[in-house]
């Protein structure tokens, strides 16, 4: 289970301090799929990476009891001048994941050739996006944060990736974040909306979408 | 993953991601090419024989009327440079270029600045003990005298380099007037650190100042082990193990300020 207890998170800006998350409690349970809807600015990139530990909230604590990713967005957690490869080595490294099982997954799942053997700043935004998203199956969680700029390359990509994802990992919990509420009631069922840096749960996905409409 | 690591996990987790730090940062410095990671000790060992060089052809008669070997002189002086030279200034380009990095849990900006310590210290610290190795080994220098004080010396010198890296580091990632500051500001350190003189051969009045700089103390005791009753030397260890700690402890909160100040994408 992950918990947010009283989350809040405020940054300081030149035109003083902004607070983008308000009081914010939430749980995930094992297997559970929590889809957030919110608009631009809402505060949703901010939550999953408090919940990704990237950064500390200001207030309030997060628990985690299961395994949970890094934010999966589209490039965010490579290294530029380390290759592919290199960036795959360190990652398993620092996640304690078997490097072996790890390399030919991400051969055949990336499909870049010999562009893995390439630093990643000379990769295409289609190539460091699909190398990202192996990189991310490459390594187990129980939990997997994705961020909604995580769109993945063409077509065809993507719809092997979400067979990835949400199919072979049918069983993991997830959060979602996303300003497109017809993508959250397709891969959830829980359904929050985030406005206002507050936090709403609902049962449906059209309530959910109801009130997110009305926000906006 | 749970919030409440225990301490072995928490301490087995960090020095797994320090040890994956020093491979990519081996990686990018040095590469898979010709020696790869074998240039971290080549390239302080040819800087310090550049300088033994030309202070050799200098001053070959011996320093100030004593006779002092001047290579070993050089080779003390020279590395003790490199090593909190090299820390700090690896350290104020530590965050740059790997924030991404910053962007998975377990990586803290304080294993960013560890890993690059850590390659530093064993370069200086490599090349110290091969080409003063090579020295007394080719009869071209005495051994140590007192081997003890030397390695003393040697690391209450790394503390100090550690405590720099931990202070510059963090002040040169808010602010890049800093970096240019302390770019500046380095220099001018070289000839004042006692790598370039004994303090003996100071007039007395100067001695009382010249110690107050934390270096010259180490340097003095690095080579007051080196030369033993060969040499008058003058320092503090008491002195510059009470600036180290005062240092580390302001390094180590100027870190954990800068925790996280992550701005990828």
């Amino acid at each position: 289970m992950i918990a947010l207890h009283r989350i809040s998170k405020t940054y300081l800006t030149r035109q003083g301090p902004r607070q983008v998350l308000k009081d914010i409690s939430l749980t995930i349970s094992r297997g559970e799929r929590v889809g957030i809807v919110g608009g631009n600015g809402a505060g949703k990139s901010t939550l999953i990476r408090l919940i990704g530990g990237v950064e500390p909230p200001t207030s309030g604590y997060v628990e985690r009891g299961m395994t949970v990713s890094w934010p999966l967005a589209f490039s965010g957690g490579l290294q530029g001048s380390l290759t592919g490869l290199d960036n795959l080595r360190f990652l398993c490294r620092i996640y304690d994941a078997d490097v072996d099982r790890a390399i030919p997954f991400v051969e055949d799942f990336a499909e870049l050739g010999r562009y893995l053997r390439e630093p990643v700043k000379n990769y295409s935004t289609g190539m460091r996006a699909r190398l990202a998203f192996a990189l991310s199956m490459a390594i187990e969680f129980d939990c997997y944060l994705i961020d909604e700029t995580f769109s993945v390359g063409d077509e065809r990509f993507k719809k092997k990736a979400g067979v990835e994802l949400f199919e072979k990992r049918g069983d993991r919990a997830m959060l979602m974040v996303s300003h497109m509420p017809q993508h959250i009631k397709k891969h959830c069922n829980t359904f929050c909306v985030l406005d206002g840096g507050r936090i709403k749960q609902f049962d449906h996905a059209d309530d959910a979408y109801k009130h997110y409409t009305a926000t906006l | 993953m749970t919030t409440e690591c225990s301490l072995r996990r928490s301490l087995a987790i960090q020095l797994r991601v320090v040890g994956a730090l020093l491979l990519r940062e081996v990686l990018t410095r040095f590469g898979r090419h010709n020696i790869g990671f074998l240039w971290l000790f080549v390239e302080p060992m040819l800087f310090t024989l550049v300088i033994a060089a030309v202070w050799y052809w200098v001053r070959d008669k011996g320093l100030h009327g004593s006779n002092l070997p001047i290579l070993p002189f050089a080779i003390t002086g020279y590395s003790t440079i490199l090593l909190w030279r090299n820390a700090a200034n690896r350290c104020a380009s530590a965050v740059r270029p790997n924030v991404a990095l910053l962007y998975h849990r377990n990586v803290a900006v304080i294993d960013l600045f560890a890993a690059r310590l850590l390659l530093e210290i064993a370069a200086a610290t490599g090349s110290l003990v091969v080409l003063l190795g090579a020295l007394v080994f080719l009869g071209q220098a005495d051994r140590p005298a007192d081997l003890l004080t030397m390695v003393g010396g040697w690391l209450l010198l790394v503390w100090f380099a550690i405590a720099l890296g931990l202070i510059i580091g963090p002040l040169a990632e808010r602010s890049s007037a800093f970096h240019r500051i302390w770019q500046m500001l380095h220099n001018p350190l070289f000839p004042l650190s006692g790598a370039l003189f004994l303090v003996d051969w100071l007039p007395a009045q100067v001695q009382t100042i010249i110690l107050w700089v934390p270096m010259v103390n180490g340097v003095e005791m690095l080579r007051a082990g080196y030369y033993g009753s060969a040499i008058q030397s003058h320092y503090s260890a008491g002195y510059l193990a009470m600036v180290n700690v005062i240092m580390l402890w302001f390094g180590l909160k100027l870190v954990e300020h800068s925790k996280r100040m992550v701005s990828s994408e």
